[in-house]
């Protein structure tokens, strides 16, 4: 790290036109035109991308940096947009995939599922396999599929499958099956090829950080709000100024603990974010559905479009799927919600002309036992989804399906293909990086053919 | 009273609580309907916070409620609900076998987990294995994927009916729906019931590790040292998996006084705001901002219930920000007008402190405020000034104060 940097998280003295040439330097586009000592004048080093983060009304969460927020900001301008980003979308719950590509031409598939199991009339055909058959609510990822623009990893796990929400959910976050990394495997690729003053280059499309991005050395961000960001003062001016001086000044004081640490770095965000209003203006729907997955992946394309320095960036995607009960129609909703909204975003990318940078990975912590239970549901199982989306995807289906006739020793999904291996295969093929110091064993895992 | 009453006194409460202050309303001064009103359920909890006479007993209700996450949006129920957190109120010092028994077989906590739909021959996992997992053993601990299955099995036969006039109620056993077979579950064989279930988990040799941790970890901030855990861990099992000496022993414990402070959860952190300023239930909008500050009552965000190491952020402190301002928001209205001319600087100062019973705050909060006090009265001293900027630098201190380590950390 050079020495301005070193400088930045240590002491007040650092100026803005110090951090340009660090920035932009690190950005390796050169040193901008500013001479050592010379005075920033306004406006210096606003380069179109930062008017126009002000411009696109973002307020971030920001992680895993002591740097201010004018510093990050010039980060961000300094940043050149990637033409490879990432977009990861979690399933929360652990997805039947059996609904998902249902195996209607599975002999077991009916006695598995009595009440559970879809009929082949009313599913959407599934060209790389005829057992299998698309959930007719998922007409709009069939359609991508038709295009080549999905490829489907139709068992994916891992050996010794743990059947907990939490610990399954951290394995594929942390890209390792062992539990207590701090890091996500997403982070740690913004840790080896990201920069130290760009948040958004991991950015959560949530208010919470998601795991898969977080990272040991460089800043990630989450959308803490969008549409302005404020905070109502009891005094009017001109005390109301020297109000939120002192705010801010109280997120400066030293902490003796790591509570207190939290309240500290969260007042000085708080108050700098405080100062960094407006609101992107959207009009009409944009083609996309009305569902909060929908709404942010909009976001990310408007923020892409604007050629704003993201390089991965997650979600959860649209409700629960967790169905112990009453599986059907939960199942049916949200499945639906998911691919519309998958489907408007790739679209919207497309007409863009954007839609060559961006690939969307679609997971789920674990799959759901092949043999229905006694609620109409599925409990936990094993194998589960995976889904690479894109314009930039293989389009073949990797792994195979396993069949139901040789279940696990649980009664569960064998997996086929292991999501470590398709995290390798992300990274060689889309990142053009190493996996080596990111996924541990990497060598191990064979990589499927995820992008052409 | 010594240490060891002043802890008794909050662990040893005795008769029923006694709520004293203004009754909950809404901003229409209407009475709030808590089993019925949406958002009323938080208000409800949040009143008997601030006016209770037993505060241990609504913040041990809160760990349990955490501890044994109910979903309030899946159970779709208000009452179920709140007798839910009676029964924490009811049961959070005696035997946790007694209170983990209870929830075991509690409509809100049947729904949440399909445990009314777990039945003979057609069992659902769900409780069995977040009982393990989250209540009583922790994750990979103690416990087999078979575990899981045989304890669904023992569970069987709970379920209830359903009426489009009083939608669902009448959770009973029901013997016909149990599976009365044989089950092994942590290798030992037997033909466990629901009431079997919770005491295999709870002489699971696992157990009692987990509940000391987890309930450590509520009070004070670092995992308590191997020696520690220990004693806690030999007095929770000799006294039959009593609460109460756990509690105890927690409390007098020289890490609880010690450790670095934490911070409040956003419901706590609001009722000590209102608590301090003598201020009842009087608005609805708490609702709303307990939640963008990350705390929903009877909503935990999942089965595992929140995560108390991030409770700040910049949308959560936001948050904190705009219930500081609107807990003082009556007080500053009433501050005098015209405003004392002659109030000094620390004067002011003091009595922001005082307007929030007096939290001690850190120096630097301390010379900040200080310094804040002195910037706004040379900014009256300048030609153009307003006429009353002490009342409106009363209003910002007590905003300031508000957010400051002494409210905000516990």
């Amino acid at each position: 790290m050079s020495g301005p940097f070193r400088k930045a998280c240590g002491c007040g003295e650092f100026t803005r036109s110090q951090m340009l040439h660090a920035a932009a330097a690190e950005a390796g586009k050169g040193l901008p035109q500013i001479e050592s000592g010379m005075p920033e004048p306004a406006g210096t080093g606003l380069t179109r991308r930062s008017l126009l983060l002000r411009g696109a009304g973002l307020a971030l969460a920001v992680y895993g940096t002591k740097l201010a927020l004018p510093a990050l900001d010039q980060g961000i301008a300094a940043a050149p947009a990637p033409d490879r980003v990432l977009v990861s979308v979690f399933l929360d719950g652990g997805l039947d995939v059996m609904s998902l590509l249902a195996p209607t031409g599975d002999p077991r598939y009916r006695k598995l599922r009595p009440n559970l199991a879809l009929k082949a009339s009313e599913t959407l055909p599934f060209s790389e396999d005829q057992r299998l058959r698309w959930h007719p609510a998922a007409a709009n990822l069939a359609q991508l599929h038709r295009e080549g623009k999905v490829t489907v990893f139709p068992a994916m796990g891992y050996s010794g499958p743990d059947q907990s929400h939490f610990t399954s959910r951290h394995f594929y976050e942390i890209g390792e099956v062992k539990v207590g990394a701090g890091t996500g495997w997403l982070g740690r690729y913004l840790d080896v090829t990201g920069t130290p003053d760009n948040p958004m280059q991991g950015l959560s499309l949530e208010k919470a950080l998601s795991p898969t991005l977080a990272t040991a050395t460089n800043p990630v961000a989450a959308l803490s709000s969008v549409g302005g960001y404020e905070l109502s003062s009891p005094a009017g001016e001109p005390v109301k100024a020297e109000l939120f001086n002192s705010f801010e000044r109280m997120g400066a004081l030293p902490a003796a603990s790591a509570g207190l640490r939290q309240l500290r770095d969260a007042t000085t965000q708080t108050a700098q974010l405080r100062r960094e209003l407006p609101a992107l203006e959207t009009t009409g729907d944009g083609g996309y559905p009305g569902s909060p997955m929908a709404a942010r992946l909009r976001l990310l394309t408007e923020y892409l479009d604007l050629g704003l320095p993201i390089r991965v960036a997650s979600l959860t995607g649209s409700g629960g799927y967790d169905t112990h009960a009453g599986q059907a129609p939960t199942l049916k909703g949200n499945i639906q919600s998911t691919s519309d909204a998958i489907f408007a975003f790739q679209r919207d990318l497309e007409r863009r002309g954007i839609a060559d940078r961006v690939l969307i990975h679609v997971w789920s912590e674990f799959g759901r036992r092949p043999a229905e239970n006694g609620s109409a549901g599925t409990d936990h199982g094993a194998a589960g989804i995976g889904l690479v989306i894109g314009s930039r995807a293989s389009g073949k289906m990797a792994g195979e399906f396993p069949g139901l006739d040789r279940l696990d020793r649980l009664g569960n999904l064998r997996h086929t293909s292991d999501f470590r291996g398709l995290y390798c295969g992300l990274l060689e093929q889309w990142f053009d990086q190493d996996p080596e110091p990111i996924v541990p064993g990497a060598s191990a895992f064979k990589r499927p053919q995820v992008v052409w | 009273m010594g240490l060891r009453g002043a802890v008794h006194s909050l662990t040893r409460p005795t008769g029923k609580a006694r709520l004293s202050g203004p009754t909950p309303v809404d901003q229409n001064g209407l009475a709030i309907a808590p089993a019925d009103a949406a958002g009323h359920d938080h208000l409800w909890w949040l009143d008997r916070m601030v006016r209770s006479d037993q505060q241990l007993v609504e913040r041990m209700a809160l760990i349990f409620h955490d501890w044994f996450a109910t979903l309030g949006p899946k159970v779709a129920n208000q009452r179920l609900m709140l007798d839910q957190s009676n029964l924490f109120r009811g049961n959070c010092f005696g035997s946790f076998l007694t209170l983990f028994t209870r929830v075991t077989v509690n409509p809100a906590m049947l729904i949440t987990l399909d445990g009314q739909k777990n039945r003979r021959g057609r069992p659902n996992e769900n409780y069995a294995r977040e009982m393990m997992e989250l209540f009583s053993l922790g994750a990979r601990r103690g416990y087999t994927e078979g575990d899981v299955r045989q304890m669904a099995r023992a569970l069987t036969g709970w379920t209830n009916r359903y009426s489009d006039q009083l939608g669902v109620y009448d959770f009973h056993f029901e013997p016909k729906l149990h599976d009365f077979g044989r089950k092994v579950v942590f290798g030992k064989a037997g033909k466990w019931g629901w009431r079997d279930a919770p005491r295999l988990c709870v002489q699971n040799p696992k157990h009692p590790s987990f509940f000391v941790k987890k309930l450590w970890s509520y009070f004070v901030s670092r995992p308590p040292k191997k020696a520690t855990r220990q004693r806690l861990e030999r007095i929770y099992r000799k006294s039959g998996w009593k609460i109460r000496p756990v509690v105890e022993a927690i409390l007098l414990s020289p890490e609880f006084y010690e450790d670095d402070p934490m911070v409040k959860p956003p419901a706590v952190y609001l009722a000590s705001m209102l608590r301090a300023r003598r201020r009842g239930i009087d608005t609805t909008a708490w609702v709303r901002l307990c939640e963008r500050a990350g705390q929903r009552l009877f909503n935990p965000p999942d089965v595992a219930g929140w995560d108390d190491s991030h409770w700040l952020d910049t949308a959560r402190m936001q948050a904190r920000w705009e219930m500081t301002n609107a807990v003082i928001r009556p007080a500053v209205a009433a501050l005098a007008r015209p405003y004392p001319p002659t109030e000094t600087t620390g004067v002011a100062v003091e009595k922001a402190i005082a307007s929030w019973n007096n939290p001690d705050l850190e120096q630097g909060e301390l010379d900040e405020m200080a310094d804040f006090a002195e910037r706004t009265a040379a900014l009256a001293n300048q030609p153009g000034e307003y006429s009353n900027f002490r009342r409106l630098r009363q209003a910002g201190l007590q905003q300031l104060v508000g957010v400051s380590s002494g409210m905000v950390m516990m």
